[in-house]
């Protein structure tokens, strides 16, 4: 479904992707880790076009997608979530992601309209998907953290997508709220037959949904393989030595 | 085009005398900008309380021959205090707020202090005379070029160094520098950024008021001068880079050279000449000459 | 909003009304504010519905108003055709200003505007065969069919009428959506799939469209046209108008600019220092109000409101 060749890119000299590859199998759960600064989150922003690359490609689902502006990306079936929560804070939750299916549907040209009840039934299949359907009318900047993670899953759902990038969906999360949040990210992700790529720094959660991980530091793609190899991998827990959560 | 070289040299310096002027209050609004993230539209009218508050001090002290130095010392002072004050009390009560609601109270400021100054000082045109050692002229390849402008003209650069200096070697220049580049990371290191800021903007404003006070002498003091400054010293922090220094210099040179030459040549679209610059540079290289590039 | 689609009509009746009271001063003044508040409202579908702070709105309200006085006065066009094409030349400069414009954000993106404003403030300043320069053009008749000031009135409340009709349906449409949703977070709003910055030239077209023809309107109503109508003080003017009022709501302009010509004209009867008035009058907004009168009124009222 993904497929990443030799992606490098720099910042004023200092290099924070070095030459990374791997691909990610239509329908698989992988999880991307990795200690703080190893460049996980500039990779997504590489692959879904926030940033430019310096040099390198990236495939989705069979099509070279590495000049392609984010929202193009977007509209082929990548969906992503941002590491500090990113909803549209003055509108209802109920508009956070009517706006998501909207574009989807290609109505936002359409400067006519009402847009009250449009898409309705689809909203709010969406907001039940995430749990979210009782809270249609809140203002999407007063929820609660936990809450706006949840908005931010359905606005990504909203978009239809074939593939999930999570960049730390349960970052600064209770326990409680980490293991709801992950249990709702693997049903969706099966119910929906969606790839999921995320990054994590708590491994509890990397290891009770992935089926692949692979390892990045200092820009480098160290490792990638089943859970279970991944623990034992020497060059893996050089890098996790003494970091908290390293089970 | 029928100008005598010399013609053309005076005019050049005239240009370099203008882009002094331009640099003083430049610089304050680009390191205002480049610290706290405001752009002061109320800059401008700092530099016209210079003007006034110089004439202020000056009609004090008549028939001293020290009236116009003592007024370049206090007048700035001065006005620099007024401009803490009001950062302390009013503007850094909106840091946390949009960047809108603070770009609007500084132009709030622009319409109390240039109404508060027609209630002090009246709407009419008022004057300050040169000081004696600088009255007259000398000679330019036989043209005449006043002893102020060479004054001013020997003055920035000065200026300029001293500044540079503290900004390299002091150690409350580098406090500055580093606000500029992450104030947070400056605030967990246990600086007290609230009253670098006070410093940052009475710093700046002592130097458009400076501006103000120098130019006294040669510029007739009246309302409007405020806003007449303030589009070319946004004009030049945007060519020279918004927070460079260095830029700012350069902005300076490049709009003071340019507008008094480009009278010789258009003269009716020097002002338009200088606005095409500014936007050329908005759309090419938007951080400016000198600045930094940003990300995005 | 569908209890709110009788408040554009009543509003519209209650302005037909005024004109019966027989009062020239309030036809006056209410004309004043229907073209600054179509004015403010032009600027509010950028700031407060997309997000973007343009200080440079007087342009297109200026050469709103220059193209409708040399149409009407030179060329003897029709005031109704003037118009018209007054709007589209407003549309046409904000389309190729936009274009660079939108390409930066924030800071950039204000000082970008401002400068292409003080361009054209310069152009017609200097211009002098075209504008007239700093005479600028006089002696702008009205129209013979609209012999009188309480026709004119009646004309402007039309335009007003119409104008807000269709931002209105605008900004309660998926277009409309959409730019709110960039105006709350351009990232987020690049993936769900739109292009952000052709959202945000459009946003910019249409502003400058409505905003030509309030300067049109505005070049007729006071006869004659100078350049000091492009200068960037009047962007800051209309600014105000529009955060006096509440960016956050639709009408909040049209209030704004209700009441900062109101006090104005009241003001400046009793004091030439109107602009101290108006700086205290910003601080008081800026310090204690800032969501401006529709929005303290709004958040006095229970119950926040969600999207607008």
């Amino acid at each position: 479904m993904l497929e990443v060749r030799e992606l490098r890119k720099s910042f004023a000299g200092f290099l924070a992707v070095a030459g990374v590859s791997f691909s990610v199998a239509r329908a698989e759960i992988c999880a991307l880790i990795g200690p703080n600064g190893a460049g996980k989150s500039t990779l997504f922003n590489l692959i879904t076009g926030h940033l430019d690359l310096d040099s390198g490609q990236v495939i989705f689902d069979g099509r070279p997608v590495t000049s392609l502006r984010a929202h193009q990306i977007c509209r082929l079936g990548l969906g992503r979530s941002f590491q500090r929560s990113n909803i549209f804070p003055r509108l209802t939750v109920f508009e956070n992601v009517q706006a998501a299916v909207l574009s989807h549907r290609g109505r936002s040209l359409d400067f006519w309209t009402r847009v009250g009840r449009l898409f309705e039934e689809e909203t709010r299949e969406i907001l039940e998907k995430v749990g979210l359907a009782d809270q249609a009318r809140a203002v999407g900047g007063t929820l609660s953290y936990g809450f706006q993670k949840q908005l931010e899953l359905g606005i990504a759902l909203a978009s239809r997508p074939k593939m999930l990038l999570l960049d730390e969906p349960t970052a600064g999360m209770s326990a409680r709220e980490t293991r709801a949040t992950i249990e709702l990210i693997g049903r969706i992700t099966r119910e929906e037959g969606l790839t999921l790529l995320f990054t994590e720094h708590d491994m509890s959660v990397v290891f009770s949904i992935a089926e692949r991980i692979m390892v990045l530091s200092q820009g480098r793609l160290i490792a990638s393989g089943r859970p279970d190899e991944v623990r034992e991998n020497e060059a893996v827990r050089q890098v996790y030595f003494g970091e908290a959560g390293c089970s | 085009m029928g100008y005598s070289l010399s013609f053309i040299i005076i005019q050049l310096l005239n240009g370099l005398t203008n882009a002094m002027f331009i640099f003083l209050i430049a610089a304050g609004l680009s390191i205002i900008f480049g610290v706290l993230g405001v752009l002061n539209f109320a800059h401008g009218s700092f530099y016209m309380l210079g003007a006034y508050m110089t004439f202020q001090v000056v009609s004090l002290f008549v028939n001293s021959p020290f009236q116009f130095w003592a007024a370049v010392i206090a007048a700035p002072l001065a006005v620099a205090v007024v401009g803490g004050v009001v950062e302390r009390t009013l503007l850094r009560r909106l840091y946390g707020h949009e960047e809108l609601n603070q770009l609007l109270f500084t132009y709030a400021l622009v319409l109390i202090l240039s109404d508060a100054a027609r209630i002090v000082w009246g709407i009419g045109q008022l004057s300050v005379s040169r000081p004696e050692v600088l009255r007259g002229a000398v000679q330019i390849m036989g043209q005449y070029f006043p002893k102020y402008n060479v004054f001013i003209i020997l003055l920035g650069p000065c200026v300029a160094f001293l500044f540079w200096y503290f900004m390299l070697r002091t150690r409350w220049g580098r406090m500055i520098r580093a606000a500029a580049l992450d104030r947070e990371m400056l605030g967990s290191l246990g600086v007290d950024v609230n009253r670098l800021f006070t410093l940052v903007f009475f710093i700046g404003t002592w130097l458009a008021a400076l501006g103000g006070a120098l130019v006294a002498p040669v510029a007739s003091i009246k309302p409007g001068m405020d806003l007449e400054v303030i589009i070319n010293a946004f004009i030049v922090v945007v060519i020279g880079g918004l927070g460079s220094f260095w830029g700012t210099f350069l902005g300076s040179l490049i709009v003071g050279v340019v507008y008094s030459l480009g009278i010789l040549v258009v003269p009716r679209l020097s002002m338009v000449f200088i606005y095409a610059i500014m936007i050329l540079v908005l759309i090419i290289r938007p951080w400016g000459l000198l600045g930094k590039p940003l990300r995005r | 909003m569908t209890k709110k689609d009788w408040l554009l009509p009543a509003l519209i009746a209650l302005l037909a009304l005024v004109p019966l009271t027989g009062s020239r001063f309030y036809i006056f003044l209410l004309t004043d504010i229907m073209i600054f508040g179509l004015f403010a409202l032009s600027l509010n579908l950028l700031l407060g519905y997309t997000g973007l702070v343009s200080f440079g709105q007087a342009a297109y309200f200026g050469i709103g108003a220059y193209a409708c006085a040399l149409l009407v006065k030179k060329a003897g066009l029709n005031f109704l055709l003037s118009l018209a094409l007054a709007g589209l030349c407003g549309a046409a400069a904000a389309v190729i200003i936009g274009f660079f414009c939108v390409r930066l954000t924030k800071i950039y993106f204000a000082m970008l505007t401002l400068a292409f404003s003080q361009i054209v403030w310069a152009i017609a300043f200097k211009w002098n065969s075209l504008t007239g320069g700093d005479n600028g053009i006089m002696g702008i008749d009205f129209p013979w069919y609209l012999g009188s000031k309480v026709h004119f009135y009646y004309f402007t409340l039309a335009v007003l009428a119409l104008s807000m009709f269709l931002l209105h349906r605008l900004v309660g449409s998926p277009m409309g959506r959409i730019l709110m949703t960039i105006r709350d977070n351009p990232e987020r709003t690049e993936f769900i799939g739109i292009n952000v910055k052709l959202f945000q030239l459009i946003a910019f077209v249409v502003s400058g469209l409505f905003a030509a023809l309030a300067g049109g309107l505005f070049a007729v109503f006071n006869h004659s046209v100078f350049p000091d109508t492009c200068y960037w003080s009047v962007s800051a003017e209309v600014l105000i108008m529009t955060l006096l009022g509440g960016m956050y709501s639709f009408y909040g302009p049209l209030v704004g600019a209700a009441l900062l010509l109101y006090l104005r004209l009241e003001v400046t009867s009793y004091t030439a220092y109107w602009p101290l008035i108006l700086g205290t009058i910003l601080c008081l907004l800026l310090f204690f109000f800032p969501s401006g009168v529709i929005g303290f009124v709004q958040d006095r009222l229970a119950g926040r409101k969600g999207s607008g």
